[in-house]
């Protein structure tokens, strides 16, 4: 069973959608018990990083995810819930993550060309390094996939796991143990994102 | 680097996409259900959804298509027609939609734009507009371009970009259904004016107007359009290939 974590932000239809369309069981819950209890969990998230922050914190969820962490449960983190991940964000002001990513993020005009567009949106390709980490196994090196975001994960070179280009190299994936994140949109990535979902599924978090 | 996109796009009214289709090897098919499933197989970046339906039944089997299709094909959904509030936004976001535009509500609403930007974000957000030149000047039609409106078009757009729309459609009636190539003088004067993606619509006839329209607007981002996709006039496939052939940088499937 794949938990989707639910705090009241964002719309889950297509990220529930896309775990039933590869045949995984799949539910939208904010429950400690059966977030704690599921087989691995997706961190959704869409807007800005400090309500999101806020709002995890006001159900308990932020120490409910740490705990499903030290767990060994595997943990996706998705656009937003990438960023949840990491230790903070400069997002309108200064907010504290979960701190299971080291690193900070930033704005995307800090490191761009100032005649590229804001937000990044639209596909891009990812490229992965010397090592392909487990939950790219069904996806090739250069295969594109939807993004939509201003900001990015810095500073966090030791767990990048893919990156992307946009007038600089932009951090795409993350992961450290069990936990991983992905700043594009596998639910909106057409197949390549399914393989995405298909491989994360059958990782061991490890 | 980010790539060019290119989206059908399907006019829907009491469920079934208007006029239907016909692709060789596919049969009549007028399900936009199916219709999205076989674009997005063909390497569709996106899909626009237009509710031509002017009844409140047609509205109800408009959003069960769209939760429909939501569940079987998985890139990105923007829904316009018929988009008047908030509420409007709200009913097909929670069907599956990414992105909404907006065209009249806007022009009848101004207070639209703002209020849905701050609830959904501005990367939810599309000002669709449909212009025509008017004594040489670009003018904002209402009403599906059927109503002249005192708006300028290039001043509109820009002021619907302030105040949140993350995405722009112009939609050229001088060059629609001509399909003599996209209006390049149009969509200069827009893309120049904004910093938010541009989506050309209207008057492409064949592969060969995308190259065009890419190559020489280097600050358009993506190419619409609806009956020449849909009639097998230009097939998404060969369309990419050529794009990629002449160094546009496309997603390739």
């Amino acid at each position: 069973m794949v938990s989707i974590v639910e705090y009241g932000v964002g719309n889950l239809f297509s990220l529930k959608s896309s775990f039933a369309a590869i045949g995984e069981e799949v539910r939208i819950t904010g429950d400690k018990d059966e977030l704690l209890s599921s087989e691995r969990i997706i961190l959704p998230g869409v807007g800005a990083f400090g309500d999101a922050a806020d709002s995890l914190r006001a159900n308990g969820l932020d120490r409910v995810l740490l705990k499903a962490a030290d767990k060994g449960i595997p943990i996706m983190g998705i656009c937003l819930g990438m960023q949840l991940l990491f230790d903070f964000s400069e997002e309108y002001g200064h907010h504290k993550g979960l701190g299971l990513i080291p690193g900070g993020v930033k704005p995307i005009s800090d490191v761009i060309p100032p005649e590229l567009k804001i937000p990044h949106i639209g596909w891009n390709a990812l490229s992965f390094g010397e090592k392909k980490h487990p939950i790219f196994k069904n996806i090739r090196e250069g295969d594109f996939v939807y993004f939509v975001h201003s900001y990015y994960g810095a500073d966090c070179s030791e767990s990048t796991i893919a990156l992307t280009e946009y007038g600089a190299p932009i951090t795409a994936a993350v992961a450290r143990g069990n936990v991983c994140g992905c700043q594009f949109h596998p639910e909106k990535s057409g197949e390549v994102g399914l393989n995405i979902l298909r491989a994360f599924c059958a990782w061991d978090g490890r | 680097m980010i790539t060019k996109r290119i989206i059908p796009c399907l006019d829907v009214k009491d469920g079934r996409v208007v006029k239907g289709v016909n692709f060789k090897g596919l049969g009549d098919v007028s399900s936009p259900v199916e219709l999205a499933e076989f674009y997005s197989s063909c390497g569709a970046d996106e899909l626009v959804f237009y509710d031509i339906t002017a009844s409140s039944d047609g509205r109800k089997l408009f959003t069960d298509i769209l939760t429909e299709t939501a569940k079987k094909v998985f890139i990105p959904l923007t829904v316009g027609g018929g988009i008047n509030t908030v509420e409007d936004f709200d009913r097909v976001l929670k069907c599956g939609a990414d992105k909404v535009s907006v065209n009249s509500g806007a022009i009848r609403n101004p207070d639209l734009i703002p209020r849905a930007a701050e609830r959904y974000g501005n990367q939810c957000v599309v000002i669709s507009a449909d212009v025509k030149r008017v004594n040489g000047v670009f003018k904002v039609f209402a009403k599906g371009g059927r109503e002249e409106t005192d708006l300028e078009a290039v001043s509109w757009i820009k002021r619907c970009v302030d105040n949140g729309a993350g995405e722009v459609v112009l939609n050229s009636i001088d060059t629609d259904g001509v399909k003599g190539g996209f209006d390049l003088e149009m969509l200069k004067a827009v893309s120049d004016a904004v910093s938010v993606p541009v989506i050309a619509c209207g008057g492409a006839g064949c592969a060969e107007d995308f190259l065009k329209l890419l190559k020489t607007l280097p600050k358009v981002d993506a190419g619409l359009a609806a009956s020449i996709f849909h009639f097998g006039e230009v097939k998404i496939e060969e369309l990419k290939k050529l794009l990629s052939d002449n160094g546009i940088n496309v997603r390739a499937i």
